[in-house]
């Protein structure tokens, strides 16, 4: 059976966090991912014992830890089992799983731990009801955000690129499946170009996907709005000291000021930008250049508007501007006497927040908007994270075979070696929504070419 | 009136293709055996066109001959033209494929089945199936002869309330003017058989003198013939024919569309379900419209006949459409039909009915095999009747029966398919359909296969110890280039640099250099002067395990996880609606398939790998129970 590994403590933000590996390989594998200060083995240790020491990644450190180690039969699942415990960020611990999977563990499935102490005959045969109940309910919730997620970006991106492997495997179908067909030949070159297009798409979705780096690196944000309609000083509310400067004279912003800032489990790296406004000065006009590209950057957008004044067209410069981007509408100063005829934002945007900077008011609808966007609420957030992490692994392994079939047709190896890598690449992107390979395959080759006698 | 005429172990209704391997391996495993046809002018007939093997259905072919089979030895006496397609597109998708003499081929078949001890062949029509209490019982033939039998295989083929469609026209046939049974579909009904009706097409055959040979192009045989039986000498083969090639202009494509509402499958008269990868010309004109010509080939039918067939122009259309579009085509213009397309619907059952033994699961005893499961092809009907034959004897002689998984065989992944996924359209083998295809060589058949057909006693003594021998040469020939040591030498690099591939820095292994993919077993000869002299054969696979051998690793490794998890059975009498944590989805799928193995339900659609867990905890549970 297959080592596997999940973070085991409920994930949020905790005093400690706890990853457990369990099976065969389970010591030796925390062996590559942990070094104890005294410089002893985990698998030199006896059972129920435990050992102080780091977690690293290629030497970069990632945290302190305590790992302990139980022997089998003794332990939960009755397999040898490692707990790591660690310093309990959301972004820690969720690194840390990774490295575990990456060195050789499978990512445990709903219920599994307690399957296999069933399985080991660790529970008696009355709990076995109740462990099929656990396995079922966590796979329905991981079945219900696997649903949500389909509707995400990132599921969208997935489908794109199977259909491209799925495109790939049907030409090679077709091809040594009717060689009495008029099938064109599959240029080795030309599927080359095609695996590398792949495995380039496939290396940006890995890499922008994980959910871990935008919490550690933060949600990149961009404060917008025409001079003087209140950026900074909402800036500095919500990072809650004063770093740029607040005059009421327009156009004060020229640098773009940064700032890291801490909202409920998100972080923000938030850059407050000089205000967009047709403009002749110099300095100020180099501001709004780069403020505008990085709307284009942003992974959000806060669009500020004075709601004590009516529309100008510099702010219909900025809607047009941030209408296809992930924007909160941000009305500010409720503190003044009202102008703005907000019927407008209403039918635009879906996500608007009142608020009075100058008194921080409004930000706790901010925050909960925020939260809206960015952690889907709706489902408890262990299944949410189990079901982003298969996703998230599912890519990369698809990755690997892209790679793999890559790298044996540059050897000139024969193509229906080369064929069955790819099989396994989109095996990997089939897991997501549990499709077969070899049917897609052939309806796709049915679909798409004029074949048979 | 009802007479008593006999009492067999096994009855076979239907001497297609499904049907005669049926009764040949169930007679020849000593079962009293009998096999009835409508007509035994038709035994073994080739209705469509006389070709046998070409893309996995070659590797199917191989395969029955490496299990006890006839279809491969026949092949190779009635062949008039053979070829290995897909040579150079990697070992794993060579496939065979010959031009069969059809006359040759049913004479021979029918002799080997009169030849053969315990099968008595009978014309007849099978008007019912016996079944009481759940188990089948015989057969009573529409004379109203009455046959007792421990199991019966349904190999009908298109025959079952067959009806063909010629243009506006339809009358009730079998293939080639035979009359189609009508009443045993009642009986299977009224039996707990669910029917379903497909249908499938085939082209006209010609006038070999109304084609103008001259100005098409030619395509012959391969010069070195492969035969499809392990045990065929191959010294003795020749191609006596050439096939010919042709193509489809616009003119023909605008007679198609303007006469496309004479079509019945147009106009609506046909309600069966056509092949998806068998598509009339019709079909192939309107759904690919934006191609400016299709292929087809001339092929003769025999040495002994005049009559050419035309593949690639299965039609439906109306006769006179028929000439018309014909004598549009490069070589054909003066073309002269002898016999013309027809469409063909027939009955045939669901396959999710049947277990993975073929056996039906609701009735015992029962046996299904070749078209009549939804299938197309004679040679994937050849191998449904082979494992049906085989599993009706071993159950009547009480032994277990068997089956094929995925990993060993294209006949296995067949059957899977058919029992597990089922088929909405008459389902045909490709070599994609296996997720495990380099293992599945079809150079490797008498390997994955021989030792099976030696255990059910289709294969004898001297065959058995012949692989045994041959594997032992392989293994040791693998041995030696794997532990053979080759020096660097000039000779040796300018062979190397010759063929494209990097000079040898230090000394290393033969097998090394054999691997390397510009290379291979047999080019290395003169730099290898202690080679045993060896057959063609056994050089072959060790130069395919020297090349294969990391993803054949792999790929075992895959199978290791499959079968542990084929070994878990389920029960026949699971009520899963009382397993707790299943979702209603699987207890859906699961209760209407039942599979036979955890195995098997993780490939049903619908159902997650954490039913699965839920089953193998259930099975655990329940096995301790018990205990």
């Amino acid at each position: 059976m297959s080592t596997i590994a999940a973070i085991s403590t409920p994930n949020a933000v905790g005093g400690i966090s706890v990853i457990r590996i369990s099976g065969e390989d389970a010591i030796s594998i925390a062996d590559i991912v942990f070094k104890s200060f005294s410089g002893a083995a985990l698998s030199s240790m006896k059972g129920y014992t435990c050992a102080y020491g780091e977690v690293k990644k290629e030497d970069q450190k990632i945290d302190d830890v305590i790992a302990t180690v139980f022997r089998n039969p003794k332990s939960y699942t009755g397999e040898d089992i490692v707990e790591i415990s660690c310093h309990g960020g959301l972004y820690i611990t969720r690194q840390i799983l990774r490295i575990i999977l990456e060195n050789g563990a499978v990512l445990a499935q709903p219920g599994e731990f307690t399957k296999r102490a069933f399985l080991n005959g660790k529970m008696s045969l009355t709990q076995a009801e109740a462990v099929m109940d656990v396995i079922s309910a966590g796979s329905k919730n991981e079945l219900r955000h696997a649903v949500a997620l389909k509707d995400g970006a990132m599921f969208k991106k997935i489908s794109g690129i199977r259909q491209d492997i799925t495109r790939i495997l049907g030409d090679l179908a077709a091809w040594a499946d009717y060689p009495e067909d008029d099938i064109p030949y599959v240029e080795p070159d030309k599927l080359l170009a095609e695996l590398e297009q792949i495995s380039c798409a496939l290396t940006v979705l890995s890499q922008t996907y994980d959910y871990g780096k935008l919490i550690r690196d933060g949600i990149k944000t961009v404060i917008v709005g025409r001079p003087n309609v209140g950026k900074s000083t909402l800036m500095n509310c919500m990072s809650g000291y004063e770093r740029s400067i607040v005059t009421n004279i327009p156009g004060t912003t020229r640098d773009i000021v940064e700032e890291h800032i801490k909202i409920g489990d998100l972080t923000l790296a938030l850059s407050d930008t000089a205000g967009i406004r047709e403009t002749d000065d110099v300095i100020e006009k180099k501001g709004v250049e780069i403020a505008i590209e990085k709307i284009s950057q942003a992974d959000l957008v806060l669009a500020v508007f004075d709601v004590s004044q009516v529309l100008s067209d510099d702010d219909r410069k900025i809607i047009d501007s941030v209408k296809n981007k992930n924007v909160i509408i941000i009305l500010n100063k409720t503190d003044k006497e009202p102008l703005l005829d907000e019927s407008y934002f209403d039918s635009v945007f879906s996500y608007i927040v009142h608020i009075s900077a100058k008194n921080s008011e409004g930000l706790d609808e901010l925050q909960k908007y925020l939260e809206q966007m960015f952690i889907n609420e709706e489902i408890e957030a262990d299944n949410s994270i189990l079901a982003n992490e298969r996703q998230k692994i599912c890519v990369d392994c698809c990755l690997k075979s892209v790679n793999e079939a890559a790298d044996v047709l540059r050897n000139g190896e024969s193509l229906d070696a080369v064929t069955v890598i790819i099989d396994e690449a989109l095996e990997n992107l089939l897991k997501l929504t549990g499709e077969s390979v070899t049917e897609s395959v052939v309806n796709e080759v049915f679909s798409r070419f004029c074949v048979g006698k | 009136m009802k007479y008593e005429m006999g009492r067999y172990d096994v009855i076979v209704v239907g001497a297609g293709h499904a049907g005669v391997e049926a009764a040949l391996a169930s007679a020849r495993l000593g079962c009293k055996t009998a096999l009835f046809t409508i007509s035994l002018d038709q035994i073994s007939n080739m209705p469509c066109n006389p070709s046998i093997g070409g893309t996995a259905k070659g590797h199917l072919v191989r395969e029955i001959d490496a299990l006890g089979g006839e279809m491969g030895i026949a092949a190779d006496k009635c062949f008039i033209q053979s070829r290995m397609l897909n040579r150079g597109r990697g070992p794993a998708v060579h496939s065979l494929r010959v031009q069969a003499d059809r006359v040759m081929f049913h004479n021979y078949m029918k002799k080997v089945c009169e030849d053969q001890k315990n099968l008595d062949i009978k014309q007849a029509e099978v008007a019912e199936v016996i079944v009481e209490d759940g188990t089948v019982k015989g057969i009573i033939t529409h004379l109203g002869a009455k046959y007792e039998a421990k199991a019966v295989i349904i190999a009908t083929g298109t025959y079952l309330r067959g009806k063909i469609h010629v243009g506006e026209v339809s009358y009730t046939a079998g293939p080639d003017a035979v009359r189609a049974p009508m009443s045993l579909s009642e009986s299977l009904k009224s039996s707990g058989v669910t029917l379903r009706r497909f249908k499938t097409g085939t082209p006209c055959r010609v006038h070999k003198r109304s084609i103008n040979f001259d100005i098409l192009e030619r395509q012959d045989g391969d010069d070195d013939i492969t035969p499809f039986s392990f045990e065929t000498d191959k010294s003795s083969l020749k191609n006596q024919v050439s096939c010919y090639i042709s193509y489809t202009n616009s003119e023909t494509h605008r007679i198609i569309k303007e006469n496309l509402h004479r079509s019945p499958m147009y106009s609506g008269l046909i309600e069966g379900v056509g092949p998806r990868y068998c598509p009339s010309i019709e079909d192939k004109v309107v759904r690919f419209a934006d191609r400016e010509r299709h292929q087809l080939f001339i092929e003769p039918m025999g040495l002994g006949t005049d009559e050419y067939y035309l593949q690639g122009m299965s039609s439906s259309l109306p006769e006179d459409v028929q000439l018309a579009f014909l004598r549009t085509i490069k070589g054909l213009e003066n073309v002269e039909i002898m016999r013309p397309a027809y469409a063909i619907e027939y009955d045939c059952c669901d396959p999710t009915e049947l277990k993975p033994t073929l056996e039906f699961k609701n009735i015992a005893g029962l046996y299904g095999a070749g078209q009549f499961n939804g299938t197309s092809g004679y040679e994937e009907a050849a191998a449904q009747g082979l494992i049906a034959g085989i599993n009706a004897a071993l159950k009547v002689s009480d032994r277990d029966q068997i089956i094929l998984d995925r990993a060993s065989s294209y006949t296995g992944t067949l059957i899977d398919d058919l029992v597990t996924k089922g088929c909405d359209d008459p389902y045909r083998m490709m070599t994609s359909r296996s997720e495990y295809r380099l293992l599945l060589r079809q150079d490797s058949c008498d390997q994955r296969l021989t030792p099976i057909g030696y255990k059910i006693g289709l294969i004898d003594e001297q065959r058995y110890k012949r692989l045994l021998k041959k594997e032992e040469s392989i293994k040791q020939e693998f041995e030696r280039v794997s532990t053979l040591n080759v020096a660097p030498s000039p000779l040796l690099d300018s062979f190397l640099e010759e063929h494209g591939t990097s000079k040898m820095k230090t000394g290393c292994k033969m097998a090394d250099l054999m691997r390397r993919p510009q290379l291979n077993y047999f080019m290395l000869e003169p730099f290898d002067p202690g080679r045993p002299d060896l057959s063609y054969e056994v050089c072959e696979q060790v130069d395919l395990k020297i090349k294969y051998d990391g993803y054949i690793e792999k790929q075992l490794l895959q199978v290791e996880q499959m079968r542990k998890l084929n070994k878990k059975l389920l029960p026949e009498d699971i009520d899963y609606k009382k397993i707790n944590g299943l979702r209603l989805e699987a207890v859906e799928k699961l209760s209407k398939f039942r599979p036979h193995s955890i195995g098997h339900a993780s490939r049903i659609s619908g159902v997650s790998p954490a039913d699965i867990s839920v089953l193998l905890i259930w099975l655990d549970q329940n096995h301790k129970n018990t205990k």
